[in-house]
């Protein structure tokens, strides 16, 4: 199984690079952008069926994948 | 008086450390590979250096925290030795779990690397027993990811129980409450951003980090 894990700061923890980023579109011409956050995406190849990917994909994000002090996370898998 | 550094794979203080810990102290200071699963017996303080241990990959910290060797610094700083994480170090520290919190990106998204006045705020922990009536010493700081974050909750009873150490007079990395260095709540493992072993004599524009290793290596 597929597993894709997004990890990005929680919400409330200042994103600064998501902010520099939102600040560069805004010259580039997209004044209307807002609440760019800038995060982290990775891809597990796991064992097993989709429940069990799951679970250990979430094992792994609460071990070392995202730290949960200032991270949130979300796993997909497919 | 023993002292051990430990050495990451990018690890890039860890020499500085040695020569500030023995200039200023005349400890002997061993160096810990971070693949090493036993520390020297009978240490009185373990140094974790600045750097960018294992490329700073995934977070700064992250993969350090998972070395062989903290398993042992882990133990030993549960038996009460002495444990000192510098830059890079408080942020594997915080990784650790050992202390709580964790270093974000600099507000300026710069790296920040100049002089900077810290207010003592605790002078009497095992660290800064030698500041006792200084009210500011002057030290380095050299980090992009030095600013320092932790939940309401815990900075107030970081603040309330006196666990914060140092702060910032002129907050360069926008640091929660001008945070620059923070203690355990058992008082024994200590983290700071700045590097009190890139001034420890008055060549290197201060001395006043010399006072840190003897206040910690003199209480042993």
């Amino acid at each position: 199984m597929k597993a894709t894990v997004h990890v990005f700061l929680k919400p409330g923890v200042l994103d600064v690079q998501g902010k520099a980023v939102e600040s560069a579109l805004h010259g580039l011409g997209w004044p209307g952008v807002s609440d760019v956050r800038v995060g982290r995406v990775i891809e597990l190849e796991l064992p097993g069926d989709a429940a069990s990917a799951e679970a250990e994909a979430k094992a792994m994000c609460e071990r070392l994948l995202a730290n949960t002090v200032i991270e949130s996370y979300r796993v997909e898998v497919a | 008086m023993k002292a051990a550094v430990v050495v990451f794979p990018g690890s890039n203080c860890d020499r500085d450390c040695k020569d500030a810990i023995e200039r200023s102290t005349g400890a002997e200071v061993a160096m810990i590979w971070h693949a090493e699963t036993l520390l020297p017996a009978g240490l009185d303080l373990i140094v974790l250096p600045g750097g960018f241990a294992h490329g700073d990959y995934l977070r700064c910290g992250a993969m350090a925290a998972l070395s062989p060797v903290m398993t042992e610094v882990r133990a030993a700083a549960e038996r009460g030795v002495a444990v000192m994480g510098i830059c890079n170090g408080f942020q594997i520290l915080c990784e650790a779990r050992l202390l709580p919190g964790a270093l974000l990106r600099n507000v300026g998204l710069k790296y920040v690397c100049k002089p900077v006045d810290l207010e003592v705020v605790n002078s009497q922990t095992r660290f800064t027993a030698a500041l006792r009536g200084r009210r500011q010493i002057r030290l380095t700081v050299g980090n992009g990811e030095g600013n320092y974050y932790a939940d309401q909750p815990t900075l107030d009873r970081l603040e309330g129980e006196g666990q914060v150490v140092f702060r910032y007079a002129d907050n360069p990395n926008g640091s929660a409450r001008d945070i620059a260095g923070i203690v355990s709540a058992r008082g024994n493992v200590l983290g700071m951003m700045p590097h009190p072993d890139r001034a420890f004599e008055p060549e290197l524009g201060s001395a006043d980090g010399a006072l840190l290793f003897q206040s910690v290596l003199a209480s042993a």
